[in-house]
């Protein structure tokens, strides 16, 4: 048994700590530990993938106990894909960060490692349990990365951020363990044999814990109504923050698409089938409601903040469709993850060179490096608003492609293409008041003009963005794949539990909860 | 149990909805607590009897929900912790204990004094 899947978990948990205890190192070392352990994580998502590519999840049981008692790591993938989507945006944003943005906190690097351990964990664990454990990891350590800095405008977003997550740990907690008082299991691939030998009586509440459970998703995804603490926490953080807590909503999302396609996918009766009457609906007013703030939003940041909330609601409409839709999706969360971590990066750049004004929406003085500040912004306006040939253009593209043959077509269409022309028009004018409207300088902005290496992470990330319009036709088959082994969840199940599973049920579960 | 999980929750959600960060500190350990209680009650109370399944054992209580709760128990801590000390930082900066960092206009007091 090779022991490749704890790797993304450990290697950073065991850099990360090393870290806390050098607290008081140079910098350099610590940028060379925590960029090694970094490289080190995108080497074994990378081999995770190559191994996942024949189409057999790939499980680690720790400790060697017998699923389901034991805890178990689970690559199939959609996990592989993940991990290789948050190892590649968080080698570059790491780049952005070892320029300077590290020097203003002394545990940035120990933080993105903790952030990077709990991401990876997220995706890799096949236990509902250990994914809320893992979930608090990635809070914890984005709370203090958040706070970087501890201007009063950044504690007071993440209070708001912190108080809202903590609530809704205690109702994952709630949700998950009225899931093992039903099934008496929380592995998942146990859980999606039990969920259809559930009696009638106990159905409403196996459904009661598993909304509850889509809505703890649906608050790290910030999905409509509940997305009014990210542009407030998103927008205040550090740019390379920022552009790593692209990912994190993704987190939300990941949930959503594992527990709707492995455990609540509707049976044969459908009773448990969730999502469908409400996904949808959501989806579309989450799109609109983002596209919306973007286009009201005063600072560049926060504009990008918004543009985040619509990306989710893109990506959920295409789950919602199912099939083709959740291939769409994917291709889409991987076009947006890339170009949100680059607008934000751009809003950093523009605001330093602005002097005073910073990212808000005013005229400022005349940009230094006017050009490829310019040239940036304009690739991720036209990517985020889906101009062809974008990665965004194709990947709504498949989205509304995926969705013709649905009730709702009409409506989201309607939706996606005007949001689209809005993101354009919100795009449009912040650059044009950014980089054509200056006024005189009173006084020369004195900030640091962008390095090679910020330029360099930055170009990385928009080849990766440009690589997915490049390779589209691979990159769509793997996410096809990906759909198709979503859709079909036998092999997970089967490669968690193995064959000869005696079925052997705890002593009091499954007995009427009193 | 049930009835004492749900008064515990709702005065938890009561004292999140106040906008005060020491009521919401509180809240949310009150929170996390039901919280911990509803894991402990999810594994059936089985009073009198060990959570180890010995040979020959009789009648044993889970022990699945008990090893939850420890972990969800440290975790609990750790973020009121975390969120205690967020608050009074925020208090010291602000000067205000609003969850917004300024009073609102409804309730500020009048201006005292000339």
């Amino acid at each position: 048994m090779t022991h490749l899947l704890a790797a993304p978990i450990i290697v950073p948990a065991l850099a990360a700590a090393l870290l806390v205890i050098l607290h008081r190192a140079p910098i350099e070392v610590k940028r060379a530990i925590g960029m090694g352990a970094t490289v080190a994580v995108a080497s074994a998502a990378l081999a995770i993938f190559s191994e996942t590519r024949s189409g057999t999840p790939l499980v680690y049981r720790l400790g060697d106990w017998p699923s389901p008692f034991g805890i178990v790591l689970v690559a199939d993938h959609l996990s592989a894909f993940m991990l290789l989507l948050t190892a590649s945006l968080a080698l570059a944003v790491l780049l952005y960060a070892v320029q300077g943005w590290d020097t203003r906190g002394k545990l940035f690097h120990p933080l993105f490692l903790f952030q990077m351990m709990g991401l990876n964990g997220a995706f890799l664990t096949g236990d509902l349990f250990n994914l809320f454990v893992f979930f608090e990891i990635l809070l914890i350590a984005s709370y203090g990365l958040a706070m970087e800095g501890l201007e009063v405008e950044q504690l007071r977003a993440t209070l708001h951020y912190a108080a809202i997550n903590i609530a809704a740990s205690s109702v994952f907690l709630i949700a998950v363990s009225l899931m093992y008082g039903v099934m008496g299991t929380l592995n998942m691939a146990h859980l999606a044999e039990r969920v259809a030998e559930v009696r009638a009586e106990d159905v409403g509440l196996v459904r009661a814990a598993g909304l509850l459970l889509l809505g703890v998703f649906a608050v790290k995804a910030a999905v409509f109504p509940l997305y009014f603490w990210l542009p407030a926490a998103y927008s205040h953080a550090p740019a390379p923050v920022a552009a790593l807590f692209a990912v994190m909503t993704k987190v939300g999302v990941y949930a959503i698409i594992r527990v709707t396609t492995l455990i609540f996918t509707g049976g044969e009766d459908g009773v448990m089938e969730l999502t469908s009457p409400w996904l949808l609906p959501v989806a579309l007013i989450t799109l609109t409601f983002g596209t919306l703030g973007a286009l009201g939003a005063q600072r560049l940041a926060t504009m990008t903040a918004y543009l985040t909330i619509a990306s989710i609601g893109t990506i959920l409409t295409g789950v919602a469709s199912g099939g083709e839709g959740l291939a769409a999706a994917l291709y889409y969360l991987a076009h947006s993850t890339l170009i949100i971590a680059v607008l934000f990066l751009v809003a950093d750049l523009l605001s330093r060179s602005r002097g005073a004004v910073g990212d808000q929406l005013h005229p400022g003085p005349p940009l230094r490096q006017a050009v490829p500040l310019g040239l940036a912004f304009l690739f991720g306006g036209a990517t985020v608003a889906g101009i062809p040939p974008s990665s965004g253009f194709l990947g709504k593209l498949m989205i509304l492609q995926s969705t013709m043959d649905g009730m709702m077509v009409i409506v989201v269409w309607v939706v996606i293409l005007v949001t689209s022309v809005l993101t354009l028009v919100t795009c449009s004018r912040a650059g044009s008041i950014v980089l054509w409207n200056y006024i005189e300088p009173d006084q020369l902005a004195h900030d640091r003009p962008p390095r090679a290496g910020e330029w360099i992470a930055l170009a990385a990330l928009t080849g990766c963005s440009m690589g997915l319009v490049i390779f589209a036709a691979p990159v769509t088959h793997y996410t096809g794949e990906i759909g198709a082994q979503l859709t079909s969840p036998g092999s997970y199940i089967h490669a968690v539990l193995g064959s000869g599973q005696d079925d052997f049920i705890r002593p009091h579960a499954m007995d009427r909860v009193r | 149990m049930a009835v004492g999980i749900g008064i515990m929750t709702s005065c938890a959600v009561y004292l999140l909805l106040r906008g005060r960060t020491f009521p919401l500190v509180l809240g949310l350990s009150m929170l996390s607590t039901a919280a911990n209680l509803f894991i402990l009650s999810m594994g059936r109370l089985r009073p009198g009897v060990s959570p180890i399944v010995a040979a020959g054992a009789e009648d044993y209580a889970d022990p699945v929900p008990q090893a939850l709760v420890l972990t969800a128990i440290v975790i609990g801590f750790g973020m009121t912790g975390f969120i205690m000390a967020l608050a009074a930082r925020t208090r010291h900066r602000t000067g205000s204990d609003h969850v917004d960092g300024a009073e609102p206009v409804s309730e500020r007091r009048p201006e005292q004094g000339p």
